[in-house]
């Protein structure tokens, strides 16, 4: 019963509720640090729904760029501004640990879909039957996308530069 | 030797004019009249030869092609449009009026305007006038008469607003040009109506083509007479765009007396005379011709006889003889029209260069009313003036009595005219001695009526040119014009009419019937001991000196509406309907410009809505 | 077999990708726009894969690669640009910069 309920199909609903979940406390969110921990559920809600729909490839790289990378970067950006709070003047008050709540539920709800995927070897062997494997990924992005990879990477670069002038401390006499 | 002689001939006063217009103040008094009266002593020289050259050899006509100007595709086959010039018996009578008579204006015109400071100007205009007179006069076929006939219209109104600053002489310059310019288009019509029904321009062409291709009473043929009549009847300021000849007075008097008494008002009837093949097979328009002569001879005639402007009698009168002409050609009698032509030019140059010695004399007072007793303190004008009125009135014996005896002789029995005609006409002598008395009365004769001391000019060579003139005016009536080369090949048959034995007689007593009446009548103009004499302010003298109404007439008809709708018109209404599109555009610039209002999310927004319709689009 | 149906996939995708347009168009700060901007690849990201394993096709990841990196780039670029509108305007307000309005 229990097992019949916890099928692949029910956990990818359960994970994208979360995720919509998550996605809606970002926009509506009010802290910037608060939003961006839900935004992080929220990645990782999509990453284990990527799990689940047979991409343990693009899940890793969800969780590894994502959800490490990029977020580690905003987070390094919200510290430069030197915010405490939203900018906005209606940012409520800081309640104690009552903010945390709700990305740990939401979490947690994630970490414990993952623990019983991982334990339930049904589950393990009707996952490993559809899945993609990282290898045909790598084959056809080294073969047929390979100039898109090439253009990805120059986009890569450009990004690069463009952030580093940008952020560049503005000297006398240069604009942007 | 003549075939250049022909071709140099207008090249002598255009060259003058371009070293005087290029050259202008840098000349001296000096060197501006040797300039163009010397450029105008060699034409004149060469159109003497010329003239005596072509009566000496056998052929009668003489063709120089300078260079090919243009070729046009007409209805049979190309019509070639050369820079060609043709002489013959007509054309050699005009260069000899243009260049003879021009040769003498010009040195008149070298004193009267010598204090002028704009000299050189002038004379430049005036040796461009010669150049375009001339290009009209030797044309080959008529695109250059054209050419010329517009050239000719342009010095005219360079001519009269000489002195630009005044605006009376701006005003009259203007009206000129846009009269003259009426008629110049109904001209040009008749020019694209004969191109495109005889596919030919050289005169010579034309007139074989029309005698071959049309038969008498042609429609087209009517159509394009009339409207070469209505170019003939806009330069010559006959009836009904007379109206600008008075005002263009205003210009220097030697203007007056070279453009506007001698030579560019004739150029309409030179025009039909030129013309003549295609009017003799349109006898409707030759009535209308004739008709057209009369009724100006007889209005321009009893508006003279009120004018109290000397230099004004003297226009009314110039129309009044044109209209002579007119009468002459529209009768037929192209001969006697042409004759008229020149002696009217010898007659006419003398009495407006006189007019203009006593002008100069009094200090530039034209005014008839303010003159008087000029006889005895001007004996050689006075003189001169006589030998031009009695020419003017056709005394016996004078160039006038031989080119209007002529002209009158011819019109009872001449188809086209008939015996009204010839009693307008003998009227029309009879006002002719009345006004003519009129004005030496008033200028020469009576109580002296201005009080400022005489500026009396003694240059010989003034008085040269006066005289040569006068012996001209004179004498003139003994040059034989041997025109029937010319004029006799295609003759309308004329049925004889019986003539009263008395015709003759009555045209030669004519004028003395009114100088014996004018003794009489205007008597205490020649004899008033008083000093104060007025002109007649009746009703009847006032319209006759408005040039009976027409000015008016025409203000109220064409000027008043014209304004009128111009007014209504002020905005424009085709702008309007072009800014139209400026405007829409406009609106839609500030509707989109609006929704640029540099908020960003207003855009992502934009781009939503945009999704939202596509799919819409696509789903539904 | 047990298979995610794609219809179910998608709806997700969808109501992902509204939520983040919302918060595009509706946040001032652009610090939340931007990772409303992120939500919103996301979503696109769950499609793609989504559809290549509803195919067995890896074109899909593919995809995703792609998307990430052009998240990764856009993100880099947008905070350096964010960084610079604090300096200048002290303030992440997107409404701020209007200046080029018609």
């Amino acid at each position: 019963m229990l097992a019949n309920f916890l099928s692949v199909e029910s956990l990818f609903y359960l994970a994208g509720l979360v995720a919509v979940i998550a996605s809606f406390k970002v926009v509506t969110g009010k802290n910037t640090v608060h939003a961006l921990l839900y935004l992080v559920v929220s990645l990782l809600a999509v990453a284990v729904c990527f799990y689940l729909m047979g991409a343990p490839f693009a899940a890793g790289l969800e969780v590894i760029v994502y959800a490490g990378a990029i977020l580690v970067l905003f987070v390094f950006a919200v510290m430069m501004f030197g915010l405490t709070t939203d900018e906005t003047k209606y940012a409520p008050q800081s309640k104690g640990l009552s903010f945390w709540v709700g990305p740990i539920i939401l979490a947690m709800t994630l970490l414990a879909e993952l623990l019983w995927v991982i334990d339930n070897a049904q589950l393990q062997q009707q996952l490993t039957a559809n899945v993609v494997s990282a290898k045909q990924v790598g084959m056809l992005l080294y073969g047929p996308y390979l100039l898109a990879v090439e253009i990805a990477s120059f986009l890569l670069l450009a990004g690069l530069l463009a952030g580093y002038h940008y952020a560049k401390p503005e000297s006398r006499g240069t604009h942007l | 030797m003549s075939t250049t002689l022909l071709a140099a001939l207008p090249f002598y006063p255009l060259v003058s004019f371009l070293l005087l217009i290029i050259l202008g103040k840098r000349l001296s008094w000096q060197q501006a009249s040797w300039l163009s009266v010397g450029a105008m002593a060699l034409s004149a020289l060469s159109s003497g030869v010329l003239v005596y050259q072509l009566s000496q050899s056998d052929v009668h006509v003489l063709t120089v092609q300078l260079w090919s100007w243009f070729s046009l595709k007409g209805s049979t086959g190309i019509a070639d449009v050369n820079f060609a010039f043709y002489l013959d018996a007509l054309s050699s009578v005009m260069i000899c009026v243009v260049t003879g008579i021009g040769f003498l204006i010009h040195l008149f015109a070298a004193i009267y305007m010598k204090n002028d400071e704009n000299f050189s100007r002038f004379m430049a205009y005036m040796n461009l006038f010669i150049v375009a007179m001339l290009i009209l006069v030797l044309a080959d076929n008529l695109v250059l008469l054209y050419l010329g006939w517009e050239g000719v219209g342009l010095c005219s109104f360079l001519l009269i607003g000489f002195w630009y600053q005044e605006k009376d002489n701006v005003l009259a310059a203007r009206k000129a040009f846009i009269v003259t310019r009426i008629g110049d288009t109904a001209m040009a019509i008749g020019l694209f109506m004969l191109f495109k029904s005889l596919g030919q321009l050289n005169i010579v062409d034309v007139t074989q083509a029309a005698q071959v291709s049309w038969q008498v009473g042609n429609n087209d043929a009517y159509w394009i007479a009339l409207l070469l009549l209505g170019g003939a009847v806009g330069k010559s300021a006959q009836l009904p765009l007379q109206t600008w000849l008075p005002d263009a007075m205003a210009g220097p008097t030697p203007v007056s007396a070279l453009i506007h008494a001698a030579t560019m008002v004739t150029a309409g009837v030179y025009l039909i005379a030129r013309m003549h093949g295609v009017f003799l097979l349109a006898p409707e328009v030759m009535q209308y011709v004739a008709w057209i002569g009369a009724s100006t001879l007889l209005l321009a005639g009893a508006a003279a006889l009120v004018q109290t402007d000397i230099k004004r009698v003297l226009a009314y009168s110039t129309m009044s003889q044109i209209g002579y002409m007119m009468l002459a050609l529209g009768a037929g009698a192209w001969s006697a029209g042409v004759f008229h032509l020149m002696t009217h030019a010898f007659f006419k140059a003398l009495l407006f260069l006189t007019a203009g010695s006593v002008i100069l004399a009094l200090h530039h007072q034209q005014n008839l009313f303010k003159m008087g007793g000029l006889l005895k303190k001007l004996p050689v004008e006075s003189t001169l003036f006589i030998i031009g009125l009695i020419c003017l009135m056709a005394l016996p014996g004078t160039s006038g009595f031989f080119s209007k005896e002529a002209i009158i002789a011819e019109l009872w029995s001449s188809p086209t005219a008939g015996a009204g005609l010839w009693w307008c006409a003998i009227v029309g002598a009879l006002l002719t001695s009345i006004y003519s008395c009129r004005l030496f009365f008033l200028a020469f004769l009576g109580k002296q009526r201005f009080d400022t001391q005489l500026h009396i000019e003694k240059s010989k060579l003034l008085r040269m040119s006066l005289l040569i003139l006068a012996a001209l005016s004179l004498l003139g009536g003994l040059i034989s014009l041997d025109l029937q080369a010319v004029f006799t090949d295609m003759s309308a048959p004329v049925n004889k009419v019986n003539e009263p034995y008395w015709l003759h007689t009555v045209a030669i007593i004519t004028p003395f019937i009114g100088i014996t009446f004018s003794w009489f009548y205007f008597a205490r103009y020649r004899i008033t001991s008083n000093a104060e004499i007025k002109a007649s302010q009746s009703m009847l003298s006032q319209f006759l000196r408005s040039g009976l109404g027409f000015d008016a007439l025409y203000q109220w008809l064409l000027i008043k509406p014209y304004c009128f709708i111009a007014r209504l018109n002020r905005r424009d209404i085709v702008d309007q309907m072009i800014m139209l599109n400026a405007w829409y555009v406009r609106l839609w610039h500030d509707t989109l410009s609006t929704s640029q209002n540099g908020s960003l999310r207003w855009y992502a927004a934009a781009f939503g809505l945009a999704i939202v319709c596509l799919v819409g689009v696509v789903t539904l | 077999m047990t298979e995610i149906p794609l219809e179910h996939v998608l709806f997700l995708s969808c109501i992902l990708f509204s939520i983040g347009f919302v918060g595009v168009i509706s946040r001032k700060n652009t610090l939340f726009m931007l990772m409303s901007l992120e939500v919103m690849l996301n979503a696109v990201g769950v499609a793609f894969i989504g559809a290549g394993s509803a195919w067995r096709q890896a074109d899909g990841q593919v995809m995703f690669i792609l998307i990430l990196t052009l998240a990764a780039a856009e993100v880099a670029v947008g905070l350096a640009l964010f960084i610079r509108m604090q300096r200048r305007y002290r303030s992440l307000d997107i409404d701020e910069l209007n200046e080029m309005r018609g």
